[in-house]
């Protein structure tokens, strides 16, 4: 049994090693290495990812090996594609792996089946938000993975990259091995080529550059046209659209410098389809690997000078990304509206092109539309649901209808969404949750959300006594604009932060939450601080009532707040705004010892949750999934 | 005055005591606000006060008085109420009857009786029906769930897009009476559907005198199952009295209890039974005082709750806490004086929270207690 155990001394710690582990030593295992690999792909994914071997697709790798890429890879695909609801993305992976009968090929399939099968099912159901993510997931991992070309020199490359790996802990691999000297002949001629086509090297700061490749094991073999390709077409890589089966054999997920293309057509169109410039962020918190993180504000300028070159994208709809970008327009409703409101826009300017269809083409527009308010900010569960239904809408358009009155229909449809299942309800979920505010109660909210606000307002209005306690918390402080607001209408309010919650839950009588959205399972999905309220008012046995509109309900579940989540900027963390003074972690962005995490949204489990209010009336979270089901009933019928 | 919060002496001075409105526009509804639900309850059982029998007469007296002035219709439409409140008092007379059976069986009758023309007539007059049952008792909450799910149900119809206005009000009749059949029905129905529970040799722990519990322990007991029962004594009402003469009368072993006594038996105890006032969304209950910390302590010890109650019984509420309910208050007597300046906490009721309940007897079967949403956003939508 020794020979399972890992030795702790020699795994770097920054290799979280999930399940059981064979035996890691890399020369008893040169040997060994084919077969754990070749069974493990072999198996449906949902066995792959902890129980699996403990070079392959368990670890969770440091971003710098070669080889070892190939496996997390799988196994952060295979993690991802079981913490997913099944979709059509994650069977086409689960399909994929049986059929790679070479190691590293389940590997670069699986990537391929990432990307590929994003787009088809970002046209159809399960929410887009779990594409996104999936997506994302791919274009980072590449950032950090490597597939190799030849496949059957893999296992040995593999064990000797392993080993030099845990002895070696410096993000630039100085050592080549034939394998690996071989590839990095290819990838100069690839960069080569790139850089010919490259629109621009100079756009991408060195700087980031260099600092993305040292993340990457690569360093050796990278130059940096190819890292700058990388990051190009990494975030090219979830604008791919169609994707057949025998496609995602052939291609990776996102184009990548370092991994090989067998098409290198797509990786050049890719790289041109992308209007979002993304850098890679360096120095990743590990477990949120699957997630996308990017330097934040180096995008924005970039956009901002091809204001006028946007050919494929419409100006509405590029002015609603650009806002997403820089934070102008934050919140679920929000955000769902504007992008529906800039969808109106375009379907107004639409006009069918030749030898196509309304329904088609129009659907292919707002998919290329979609990916690229993916790249400025990572859909919620609100716009993933719009985003299904006008998709559904266009599909239902009678074929007979003229050019003119699709659109005009469209067009109203939409804004029969926006009215009915945003305005309206949030009147609804209003006129419920005043009945449960009294005399002398003390209404404890957290953040700033939208429907909280206008119960708040139409109770002070109803002439109840009561008062607000606005819990706030760091780095965006958006329980301040609540304030602000509450106070102007004369509403008697206390303002504390996060870390003082269990101090002042004992005076608290009711507690108002809202929510990005309502999973199937009654768990919240909302503002990261939600799920802390919510437990410390259920320790306190103080009732919490969320506040959310049906349309952000969604099927899928989750059972924590790992798998599916939006990483923001971590410089936010570091630095507090209009103090200068706290400056202690200046310079330490860059320190291996040290990884910023700014999560954004966390998962709040139903036991917390009294009751949810919903223009469907007070439900308890339980019955979530029947309002789901009602809701799509309602939706294949109108 | 008794809040959550620790601030209430702050409370105190800022809020002031919302007037009674209720009170004044509804003239023989009792200004104390005693519940004329648990009143009529405590008449079944043959413990008349004087009180309820002045107030009842009122309330028929008053009642058509009431309508005929306030009616805006024309005498037809004073009729129809009349008619209405007389219907229910004919069918509440039983005491077997359920109130809210006896409401569903007096709008069906308006139905059968009505002379509107339209549809939209109808269902108004349907709806002025309804609310004059509603306000004959507030604190009811079978009633008020009652004529609400009856008029979703029948109006709930495609029937309403016919043209032909006679054939869609026979069917709405059809609907009427078939809702009215089935809650007469749903006592048979759960006593039969819980006789599987109840298996030789156990001994059930009852609360408060409910006629389904009544009716299924009754069905047992003709099934000739062994079992034995523990009734609280459910004061102020004495109901456990009342409940272990009927079962003696049945043959099956009676202990009663002090309410007080209930942790002391819980361990010889193998299912508790309740029945309920009403059935909230969340899957709560609410039913007579002292359910709630039966149900605490079973749940605390592992033992099943099961909460015997008709499908009408199935309420638009959503309370969060005790108080967050109607309040129904009854007067209890101490046997001995106590001084003015001392409280009485006279609520009748309390709200049992859905994780301490087992499961739910109905006559749509049996179910847990989130199932009651379900059904809720089924026939609401």
């Amino acid at each position: 049994m020794e020979s399972r155990r890992n030795p702790r001394a020699v795994v770097d710690p920054k290799v979280r090693q999930v399940g059981f582990f064979t035996s890691s030593q890399p020369d008893s295992t040169q040997q060994q290495q084919p077969d754990p690999i070749a069974s493990v792909s072999s198996p449906p994914v949902s066995t792959i990812s902890p129980s699996g071997n403990s070079l392959s697709p368990v670890m969770i790798p440091p971003p710098r090996h070669n080889s070892s890429d190939t496996f997390p890879l799988r196994g952060a695909a295979a993690a991802a594609a079981s913490a997913v609801s099944p979709s059509s993305f994650s069977y086409s992976s689960r399909r994929d792996f049986p059929d790679g009968s070479m190691t590293a090929s389940p590997g670069r399939v699986s990537r391929g089946s990432f990307v590929k099968s994003y787009v088809p099912v970002a046209s159809s159901l399960p929410g887009v938000g779990i594409d996104s993510m999936a997506a994302a997931k791919s274009s980072s991992v590449p950032a950090t993975g490597l597939t190799t070309v030849s496949v059957v020199n893999m296992p040995p490359g593999l064990s000797e990259e392993v080993q030099s790996d845990q002895k070696n802990n410096s993000k630039s691999l100085k050592e080549k091995t034939t394998k690996a000297e071989r590839r990095a002949l290819q990838e100069a001629q690839r960069a080569a080529k790139a850089a010919a086509k490259a629109e621009g090297g100079g756009k991408v700061p060195p700087v980031t550059l260099g600092s993305v490749a040292g993340t990457s094991v690569k360093a050796a073999k990278t130059a940096k046209p190819t890292s700058q390709k990388n990051d190009v077409v990494v975030a090219a890589g979830p604008s791919e659209k169609k994707g057949g089966p025998s496609e995602k054999d052939r291609k990776k997920d996102a184009p990548h410098p370092r991994m090989q293309y067998d098409d290198e057509s797509r990786v050049v169109k890719a790289k041109r389809r992308a209007v979002v410039k993304q850098t890679e962020a360096k120095n990743r918190v590990e477990l949120f690997r699957h997630l996308p993180q990017y330097e934040h504000g180096t995008q924005l300028p970039d956009l901002e000078t091809k204001f006028f070159q946007l050919d494929p994208m419409h100006p509405a709809v590029y002015k609603v990304g650009l806002q997403y970008l820089s934070g102008d327009i934050a919140g679920g409703n929000a955000r769902c509206i504007a992008m529906l409101q800039a969808f109106q826009e375009v379907v107004k300017d639409y006009s069918t092109p030749p030898e196509k269809t309304l329904n088609r083409d129009m659907t292919a527009k707002i998919s290329s539309y979609v990916s690229f308010l993916i790249e400025c900010r990572p859909l919620s569960v609100s716009m993933g649901n719009a985003i299904r239904f006008v998709k559904n809408r266009i599909a239902k358009l009678p074929i007979t209808l003229s050019e003119s009155e699709a659109k005009a229909a469209l067009q109203s449809d939409i804004e029969t969404f926006i009215n009915e299942k945003i305005i309206v309800a949030d009147n609804v979920i209003v006129k419920h949750a005043v009945t449960k505010i009294r005399d002398g109660d003390v209404l404890l909210t957290y953040g700033s959300p939208t429907a909280v606000e206008m119960v708040l307002l139409r109770a002070h209005e109803l002439r109840k006594k009561f008062r607000v306690l606005v819990v706030d918390s760091r780095p965006k402080l958006e329980g301040q604009l609540l304030l602000r607001r509450l106070i102007k209408r004369g509403i008697n309010c206390t303002y504390t932060h996060i870390n003082a919650i269990s101090y002042i839950m004992h005076e608290v009588t009711k507690v108002f939450l809202g929510a990005s959205s309502v999973l199937s399972n009654g768990t919240v999905y909302s503002r990261v601080g939600t799920a802390c309220v919510a437990m410390v008012a259920n320790a306190f046995r103080v009732p919490v009532l969320v506040c959310c509109e049906a349309y952000k309900f969604h099927e899928r579940v989750q059972l924590d707040s790992i798998c599916s989540n939006e990483l923001g900027d971590p410089n936010a963390i570091s630095k507090v705004r209009g103090r200068e003074d706290i400056n202690y972690l200046d310079g330490l962005t860059n320190n291996t010892n040290l990884q910023f995490l700014n999560l954004m949204y966390d998962a709040t489990p139903s036991d917390y949750i009294s009751m949810i209010i919903t223009d469907y009336g007070m439900v308890p979270p339980t019955s979530v999934p029947v309002i789901v089901r009602e809701y799509q009933k309602e939706h294949v019928l109108v | 005055m008794w809040r959550r919060s620790p601030s209430f002496i702050l409370d105190r001075h800022s809020s002031s005591s919302p007037p009674m409105a209720d009170t004044t526009r509804v003239p023989f509804q009792n200004p104390d606000s005693i519940s004329a639900y648990y009143q009529a309850r405590a008449a079944h059982h043959g413990v008349i006060s004087i009180d309820w029998l002045a107030q009842a007469k009122a309330a028929v007296g008053d009642v058509s008085a009431d309508e005929q002035l306030n009616s805006t219709v024309a005498d037809l439409g004073t009729e129809k109420s009349f008619n209405v409140i007389e219907e229910f008092n004919n069918w509440r007379k039983q005491p077997d009857l359920a109130e809210a059976v006896a409401a569903i069986r007096a709008l069906a009758a308006v139905i059968r009786a009505s002379e509107a023309t339209t549809m939209m007539e109808l269902e108004i007059e349907l709806k002025k029906a309804s609310d004059t049952l509603k306000s004959w008792d507030k604190t009811s909450i079978s009633l008020t769930a009652g004529c609400d799910l009856f008029i979703r149900y029948v109006t709930r119809t495609s029937a309403l897009e016919y043209e032909d206005f006679n054939s869609a009000k026979s069917r709405l009749l059809e609907r009427a009476e078939k809702f009215g059949e089935i809650s007469c029905k749903a006592r048979k129905i759960i006593a039969m559907l819980s006789q599987d529970f109840i298996f030789d040799g156990c001994t059930i722990l009852v609360h408060g005198f409910s006629r389904v519990v009544l009716e299924i322990l009754k069905t047992a007991a003709q099934n000739n199952k062994l079992f034995r029962v523990l009734c609280t004594e459910g004061r102020p009402d004495g109901t456990g009295v009342l409940l272990s003469n009927e079962l003696s009368k049945l043959d099956i072993p009676v202990k009663l209890l002090l309410d007080s006594a209930v942790a002391y038996s819980m361990d010889e105890v193998d299912m508790v039974f309740a029945g309920a006032d009403g059935v909230v969304e969340s899957g709560g209950i609410i039913n007579m005082m002292g359910t709630y910390q039966i149900a605490l302590v079973a749940h605390s010890m592992n033992k099943p709750v099961y909460v015997a109650a008709e499908s009408y019984k199935f309420a638009r509420l959503y309370p969060l806490d005790q108080k967050d309910m109607a309040p129904a208050l009854r007067p209890i007597e101490f046997g001995i004086k106590i001084p003015a300046k001392v409280e009485v906490e006279r609520s009748a009721r309390d709200y049992t929270p859905p994780q301490y309940l087992t499961l739910l007897f109905t006559d749509l079967g049996v179910l847990s207690p989130s199932v009651v949403s379900d059904e809720l956003i089924q026939l609401y939508l």
